[in-house]
C-alpha cells in the first residue's frame, strides 16, 4: 500500500494588492516606452509653442526684462497691418497655385512613367530627369534660379534668341512678375514629391479595374476619370493638404530669391514674421503673427487628420 | 514569467532613468562648468571672422593669446556672418551669449538696451586699460559697448578698361563726373551699365553702403542731434541724384532685388563699370577676374565740395557678454586683440585697417591697392551713421522700400523722405 503525501500548500498571499501592483505596472509599461518621445515632444514642441503663445499676449518680450501683459493688442496690430494682409494674400496665391501646379505636373509625369507605352529604359531616364529638382537643396535652387533669371541671364538670352521677347525682362526685380516667378521656382522644386507619391498610388491600382472598364466600353478619358482619379483620391487629398501646409511655411526660397521684395510683392507670412522678429526685434508682434500662421495651418492639419481617419 | 517580469521592470526603470537624465540634461545644458579643476577658465568667443580669414590663421592668433595666458582657454564659435547674427540675437534674448562676441556696429544699440552686452568702459577701468590707443569706440550714453577691431572701408571701384573704352580719361571725383562716366559707359552697349545699386530688402545694407555713402562723402548727415534728419536738402539731393541715374538708365537692371554679391559679380564680369564696395573684395575680384584692370577712389562728392570726405566703413567689432561669469578674462582677450602687434597682424590678414591707432598693418605682401586705400582712409574720415542706431537694419529697410517707390515712379522724393522720416522717428526716440 502506498501512501501519498500531499504537502500543505503555503498560505496564499493576499490577492488584492498584487493585482493592483500588476495592473499599475501594466499601465505604466506603455508610458515607460513612450517616455523618451513624450519628453522630447514636450521639450522641443509643446514648450516652445506655449512660450510663443504667451509672448504673443505680452509687450516688449525678450528685449526687456519686465514685459507687461498686453491682451490682444499684438493680434490687433498684426491683423490690421497692411503689410500682414498683403503677405496673407501673397501666401494664399503662392500656396494654392503651387499646390495645383504640383498636382497637375506630378500626376501628368506619374501617368507618363506608369504608362505601358514607354520602354523600361526610357522610363528610367525620365524618372531620373523628373526627380532631379527634388535633389537640390533650397539654397542651391535659389542661387541657380537667381542666376538664370538675371536680366542678363540665360532665360532672357534664350527667350530673346527665340524671338519671344525683344528686351530683357527683369523677372525678379519687377513687382508685377516677382510673385509669379518665385511661385514657378517653387513649383519646379516641389513637383517630384507629388510625382513619386502619385506614381506609387498608380502602381497600386489593380489592373482588373481597367479591364472591367474596357469591357464596359470606357474610353481612356472615362477610365482616367472613373477609375484612376477615384482610386488616387486619398493620396491626392493627403498630398494636397500636406503641400498647402509645407508651402505655407516656405521661407528659405523667398528669403534667398527676393527677400520679400520688390516693394513687398513677394512678402509671405514667413518672411513678414521673420522681419518682425530679427530685424525689428518686435518679438511679441512676431509671436502674434506666428500664432496666426499656426492657427491657419492647424485648420489645414485638421482636414488632413480628418481625411486620414476616414481612410 | 518572473524573469520576463523582472526584465520588464528593469527596462521601464532604464527608460525612465534615461528620460529623467534627458530632461535634466536639456534643462541644465546652459550651466556647464567652464572652470577646470586647475583653475583654467574657458571662454567662448562667437564671431564670423575665422571663416573670412585664411584657414587656420585666426586659430594661430588665439593660440598666441592662450600661450600668453595659460589659465585661459578660448573656444571659438565660428560661423558665417548671417548665422552668427541670428545666434547672437537669440543668445542676447535668452541671456546666453558667449563670453566674448564679435559685433557689427548695427547690432550694438539693441544688444546694449537688452542688457546683453557689458559696459566696456567699466572693464577698461578695472584693467587700467589705456583707451587712447583705440581708433574708435562705439558708445551709448557715454558708455562703450563695442570696440572696432578691424575696419573695412567702402571706396569706389572703377573698371579702367570700360572707362577707357567709354572715352573717360579720369576717375570720377564729383557727382557730375560720375553721372557723365556712367552714361558714357552705358552708351558702350552690350548690356553694360555704369553703376550697380543693390537694393534687396532681405539684407538692406545697400542703403548704408551704396546710397548714404554719397551723403557722407559730401560731409552730409542723416541725423541732427542724434535724431533723424531725412528731409534736409543734403539727403534730398542724394535721393534725387540716385533717381536721376536711374532715370538715365545707367543703373544695372534688377537693382530692386540685387544683393551685394550680385553687385560684385557684375563688376567682376565687366557688366558694370563702377560700384561702391568693401575693400575686402579686392582679392575676390582679382581671383575671379585676374585680367580685370580696375582702380579704387574716394566716393564722389557734390560738385565744389572741398571738405574732408566721409568714407563708409564696416567693422569687426568686439564686445563682452553681460552674462559672462569671466568678464575680466574676457576683457584680457579683447585687450590682446587690440594690442598693436596682434591688431596689426589681424588687420593684415583681413585686408582691413586696424582698430588700434598705433598698429601698423603690413602691406608689403598685399596688393598695392590696400596701401592706396589706406591713404584714402587717412585723408578722409570713417563715416557710418547707422552704427549705434537702434534697429538699424530695419531703418535701412524702411528707407529702402521708400527709395524703391521713388525709383519705380510710385512716390515722389519728398513723400518718400517724409515717410522715412516718420518711420525713423518712431524708432529713434
Amino acid at each position: 500500500m502506498t501512501s501519498l503525501t500531499v504537502e500543505k500548500p503555503p498560505p496564499a498571499e493576499p490577492e488584492a494588492p498584487t493585482r493592483t501592483k500588476n495592473t499599475l505596472a501594466k499601465r505604466l509599461v506603455p508610458w515607460g516606452y513612450l517616455s523618451p518621445t513624450v519628453v522630447l515632444i514636450v521639450l522641443l514642441m509643446v514648450v516652445p509653442i506655449i512660450m510663443v503663445i504667451s509672448y504673443s499676449f505680452r509687450d516688449n518680450v525678450i528685449v526687456q526684462e519686465n514685459s507687461v501683459f498686453a491682451g490682444f493688442a499684438n493680434y490687433t496690430e498684426v491683423l490690421t497691418d497692411p503689410d500682414f494682409l498683403a503677405a496673407l494674400k501673397n501666401t494664399f496665391i503662392f500656396i494654392t497655385v503651387s499646390m495645383v501646379a504640383h498636382l497637375l505636373l506630378g500626376l501628368g509625369f506619374a501617368m507618363m512613367l506608369n504608362s505601358g507605352m514607354l520602354s523600361g529604359v526610357t522610363k528610367a531616364i525620365f524618372r531620373v530627369v523628373y526627380v532631379l529638382p527634388w535633389l537640390f537643396t533650397i539654397a542651391v535652387i535659389a542661387v541657380i534660379w537667381r542666376l538664370l533669371l538675371d536680366p542678363s541671364g540665360v532665360v532672357n538670352y534664350v527667350l530673346q534668341t527665340l524671338g519671344v521677347i525683344s528686351d530683357g525682362v527683369n523677372w525678379l526685380g519687377d513687382p508685377g512678375s516677382a510673385l509669379w516667378v518665385v511661385t514657378f521656382v517653387n513649383i519646379w522644386s516641389g513637383y517630384p514629391f507629388f510625382m513619386i507619391s502619385l506614381l506609387a498610388g498608380l502602381q497600386g491600382i489593380p489592373g482588373e479595374l481597367y479591364e472591367a472598364a474596357s469591357v464596359d466600353g470606357a474610353n481612356p478619358w472615362q477610365k482616367f476619370w472613373n477609375v484612376t482619379i477615384p482610386q488616387l483620391r486619398p493620396v491626392i487629398i493627403s498630398m494636397a493638404v500636406l503641400d498647402l501646409i509645407w508651402t505655407s511655411q516656405q521661407f528659405a526660397l523667398i528669403w534667398m530669391m527676393t527677400g520679400g521684395g520688390p516693394l513687398n510683392s513677394t512678402e509671405m507670412l514667413s518672411t513678414f514674421t521673420y522681419k518682425l522678429a530679427f530685424s525689428e526685434y518686435e518679438f511679441a508682434t512676431a509671436s502674434a503673427s506666428a500664432v496666426v500662421v499656426l492657427l491657419l495651418t492647424m485648420i489645414l492639419a485638421f482636414f488632413y487628420v480628418r481625411q486620414q481617419r476616414e481612410r | 514569467m518572473a524573469i520576463r517580469k523582472a526584465s520588464r521592470t528593469r527596462l521601464i526603470g532604464a527608460l525612465t532613468a534615461a528620460t529623467v537624465a534627458l530632461a535634466l540634461g536639456a534643462c541644465g545644458g546652459g550651466d556647464s562648468d567652464d572652470v577646470a579643476s586647475d583653475g583654467t577658465v574657458t571662454l567662448e568667443f562667437a564671431q564670423w571672422w575665422a571663416p573670412e580669414l585664411p584657414a587656420g590663421s585666426f586659430d594661430k592668433i588665439i593660440n598666441e593669446f592662450q600661450t600668453a595666458n595659460p589659465t585661459i582657454k578660448v573656444k571659438l564659435l565660428s560661423g558665417p556672418y548671417a548665422s552668427t547674427k541670428q545666434q547672437l540675437v537669440t543668445g542676447a534674448a535668452s541671456k546666453t551669449l558667449p563670453d566674448v562676441v564679435g559685433l557689427d556696429g548695427a547690432w550694438v544699440n539693441d544688444f546694449a538696451k537688452q542688457g546683453a552686452i557689458a559696459d566696456l568702459t567699466e572693464l577698461m577701468g578695472d584693467a587700467n586699460y589705456d583707451a587712447s590707443q583705440l581708433a574708435s569706440q562705439i558708445q551709448l550714453e557715454g558708455k562703450t559697448y563695442m570696440i572696432p577691431v578691424v575696419n573695412f572701408v567702402y571706396p569706389l571701384f572703377v573698371n579702367q578698361d570700360l572707362l577707357t573704352k567709354a572715352g573717360v580719361d579720369k576717375v570720377p571725383s564729383t557727382r557730375t563726373e560720375f553721372a557723365d562716366a556712367a552714361k558714357k559707359i552705358t552708351a558702350t552697349g552690350g548690356n553694360v551699365k555704369g553703376w550697380a545699386l543693390p537694393l534687396d530688402t532681405a539684407v538692406p545694407n545697400g542703403i548704408q553702403n551704396d546710397v548714404m555713402s554719397w551723403l557722407w562723402a559730401s560731409g552730409g548727415s542723416m541725423l541732427a542731434d542724434g535724431k533723424p534728419a531725412l528731409t534736409t536738402p543734403q539727403v534730398k539731393s542724394v535721393v534725387e541724384y540716385v533717381k536721376s541715374l536711374n532715370d538715365a538708365g545707367v543703373i544695372a537692371e534688377g537693382s530692386l532685388t540685387m544683393k551685394e554679391q550680385d553687385k560684385v559679380e557684375k563688376f567682376t564680369t565687366g557688366q558694370v563699370g563702377m560700384m561702391i564696395d568693401s575693400l575686402a573684395h579686392i582679392n575676390l575680384v582679382k581671383e575671379n577676374a585676374p585680367d580685370l584692370k580696375f582702380a579704387i577712389a574716394p566716393v564722389p562728392a557734390e560738385d565744389g565740395f572741398t571738405g574732408k570726405r566721409g568714407i563708409p566703413y564696416a567693422s569687426w567689432g568686439i564686445g563682452v557678454a553681460n552674462s559672462s561669469k569671466h568678464k575680466a578674462e574676457a576683457f584680457k582677450l579683447v585687450q590682446f586683440l587690440m594690442d598693436a602687434k596682434a591688431n596689426a597682424e589681424l588687420a593684415t590678414l583681413a585686408n582691413g585697417f586696424p582698430g588700434n591707432k598705433t598698429a601698423k598693418p603690413d602691406f608689403s605682401k598685399s596688393d598695392p591697392m590696400f596701401e592706396e586705400a589706406f591713404k584714402i582712409y587717412q585723408e578722409g574720415f570713417p563715416a557710418n551713421e547707422f552704427v549705434g542706431l537702434p534697429k538699424s537694419e530695419d531703418l535701412m529697410r524702411s528707407f529702402d522700400e521708400q527709395l524703391q517707390l521713388v525709383l519705380t515712379g510710385k512716390s515722389s522724393v519728398d513723400d518718400a523722405l517724409s515717410k522715412s522720416q516718420d518711420s525713423w522717428s518712431s524708432v529713434i526716440e
